[in-house]
């Protein structure tokens, strides 16, 4: 609960200044006097942060049911093979139908995103249960020959360009008109939160899901779908963020626990502070000028992760 | 009752059933018995439909397994899962509420937090309701596992090898509980056990299986002989007679 309101409040927090902080000066004063601060509101600030918070909230929450649905805590969608789904997606229907609409590659991006996380399951259900370090390793391995392919095939149609903004996330590009897509992955987040504890069983392997009288298949299927358009989404409108998935449900678990009808609110609200807090702070260190994203997360997420991991800890949850 | 008819199972083309038949009485405690490799786990395993059937059918109380709803068979049927190392971080009691799943979808009413209390009281787990899953020793987790699938209530209880990695005070616990559920609440279990003086002291019905087959049923009394442990488990052990009881001596 109190893990709840921290994050909440922090949220709040980091969402007000998101709207302040930018190249061009804002001051909440200013929007008692002058119109044009409404409209560069409108169009820049208010879409930045929804953007922000939205990509946060439904990136953590698929990597914490990736993490359930293979039993592993160091998975996340983006590393593991399904951000390079995407990518490779993108990139064909760029290369195939460079003048089909967004809508289009979107689709193609979520099924090879499917794809490609498909091919993951079915590698990692050949690995010895015993090796659990074996399926991160192979994820990683998985990832990079996807996007070793996603490079190749770039660089065979003259695309090299495009890769840098579909595999480096940043949010400097995002105004009004130009990220709303990223509602229909808050909205696929929010669904899976209806399936919170189907996930969650998952969570204690096939033989338990059956026995609760889970339809293990199909509940694996609706996640991977759920992880993929997600993950498609987010790559086709702000570009990739790796590790986010893997360390907002890692903190959660260590405070929270792994019952995710509890946890998944915390893990989506993390995951947006996580970013957003990145975001501004990537805004304000050398300004005017931008640092992407996820280079500051990287350093911010390892800095808390480190903390977390070297702190004693009770046996209670 | 559960009526296994003509069920024939072959894991990379060895055959592991043939043509088993078998009916599980309803109400009482049934032990499968037999040697290593004969079968009786995979029988388990199929009744509780972790594994499709390849031929022959499986009914319980008359319903069709594989034609019956998975969500409606949890409520009739149970099987005790192992967890292994990689637990995940839940409560005691989360692990335990899980059980009710079946019944309320997560959505836990008045009664099924009653009935989750009252399989925690009888586990003996209310000290540690709210301790994580993986801090608990192996005989603990079981013990959960037990609870959660005591809580989910089904007339039909499977065990496979639960006695693994119990001392003798929490497997004589365990049977006797097992015992208890099945006089007292009319549930019926089947369970799979590698030792036999156990199935002779605390089953009503035993099912012994060799090969791939059943080789023989009936109570205890009448099903262990000298002749059967001789013939089956290809070993010398004597049986011994005290009074009603039937012992298996394993001294040489």
């Amino acid at each position: 609960m109190r893990l709840g309101l921290l994050l909440g409040g922090g949220l709040f927090v980091l969402g007000l200044l998101s709207l302040f902080v930018g190249v061009i000066p804002l001051q909440p004063v200013d929007l008692l006097r002058d119109p044009a601060a409404w409209e560069l509101l409108r169009d820049s600030r208010v879409p930045r942060t929804l953007a922000v918070v939205i990509t946060g909230g439904a990136l953590a929450v698929c990597g914490a049911l990736l993490q359930s649905m293979v039993r592993n805590r160091f998975v996340e969608p983006m590393t593991t093979g399904t951000g390079q789904g995407a990518a490779l997606g993108i990139l064909f229907a760029t290369w195939a139908a460079p003048e089909a609409g967004l809508l289009t590659k979107m689709a193609v991006a979520s099924t090879t995103a499917l794809l490609a996380s498909v091919g993951f399951l079915l590698i990692i259900q050949r690995l010895p249960p015993t090796q659990p370090l074996l399926i991160p390793l192979v994820g990683l391995i998985y990832g990079g020959v996807l996007g070793a392919g996603v490079t190749f095939i770039a660089y065979q149609g003259d695309l090299i360009q495009y890769i840098d903004v579909w595999m480096n996330g940043e949010f400097s590009g995002v105004l009004r008109g130009r990220y709303e897509l990223l509602w229909v992955a808050a909205f696929v987040a929010v669904l899976t939160y209806m399936a919170a504890d189907q996930f969650a069983i998952l969570g204690l392997g096939r033989t338990a899901s059956i026995n609760l009288g889970l339809n293990y298949e199909q509940v694996m299927i609706v996640g991977l779908l759920a992880i993929s358009v997600v993950t498609a989404l987010v790559v086709v409108t702000v570009g990739a963020i790796p590790f986010l998935g893997l360390v907002v449900p890692n903190i959660v678990a260590r405070y929270a626990g792994d019952n995710l009808r509890r946890t998944l609110p915390l893990i989506a609200s993390g995951g947006a502070a996580l970013v957003l807090a990145s975001d501004v702070i990537g805004r304000l260190l050398r300004h005017p000028f931008e640092i992407p994203v996820g280079t500051v997360m990287g350093i911010l997420g390892a800095v808390i992760f480190l903390w977390l991991l070297y702190r004693p800890r009770s046996h209670a949850l | 009752m559960i009526s296994i008819r003509n069920v024939t199972y072959d894991i990379a083309g060895k055959p592991v059933l043939c043509d088993v038949s078998l009916d599980l009485p309803r109400h009482g405690v049934t032990a499968l018995i037999g040697p290593n490799g004969a079968g009786k786990s995979t029988l388990l395993s199929l009744v509780a439909r972790l594994m499709p059937l390849q031929s022959g059918g499986i009914d319980i109380d008359g319903q069709d397994i594989t034609t019956c709803d998975t969500g409606a068979l949890a409520r009739v049927l149970s099987i005790l899962p192992q967890i292994q190392d990689a637990a995940p971080r839940l409560t005691v009691s989360d692990l335990v509420a899980f059980g009710r799943y079946p019944h309320s979808r997560g959505r836990l009413t008045a009664e099924d937090h009653r009935i989750v209390d009252n399989s925690l009281d009888a586990f003996r787990l209310s000290d540690m309701r709210n301790r994580a899953l993986e801090t608990l020793s192996g005989g603990q987790r079981q013990n959960a596992l037990l609870a959660m699938i005591f809580a989910q209530g089904t007339d039909y209880l499977l065990l496979d090898e639960p006695l693994n990695n119990l001392d003798i005070a929490a497997a004589r616990g365990l049977m006797t509980q097992l015992r208890t559920l099945a006089d007292e609440q009319q549930r019926s279990i089947v369970i799979v056990l590698h030792d036999i003086n156990y199935a002779l002291a605390y089953a009503d019905h035993l099912v012994v299986m060799t090969e791939g087959r059943v080789a023989a049923t009936g109570s205890p009394k009448e099903v262990i002989s000298q002749d059967l442990i001789n013939r089956i488990y290809r070993t010398d052990a004597a049986v011994i007679a005290i009074g009603d009881r039937r012992l298996v001596d394993v001294g040489p």
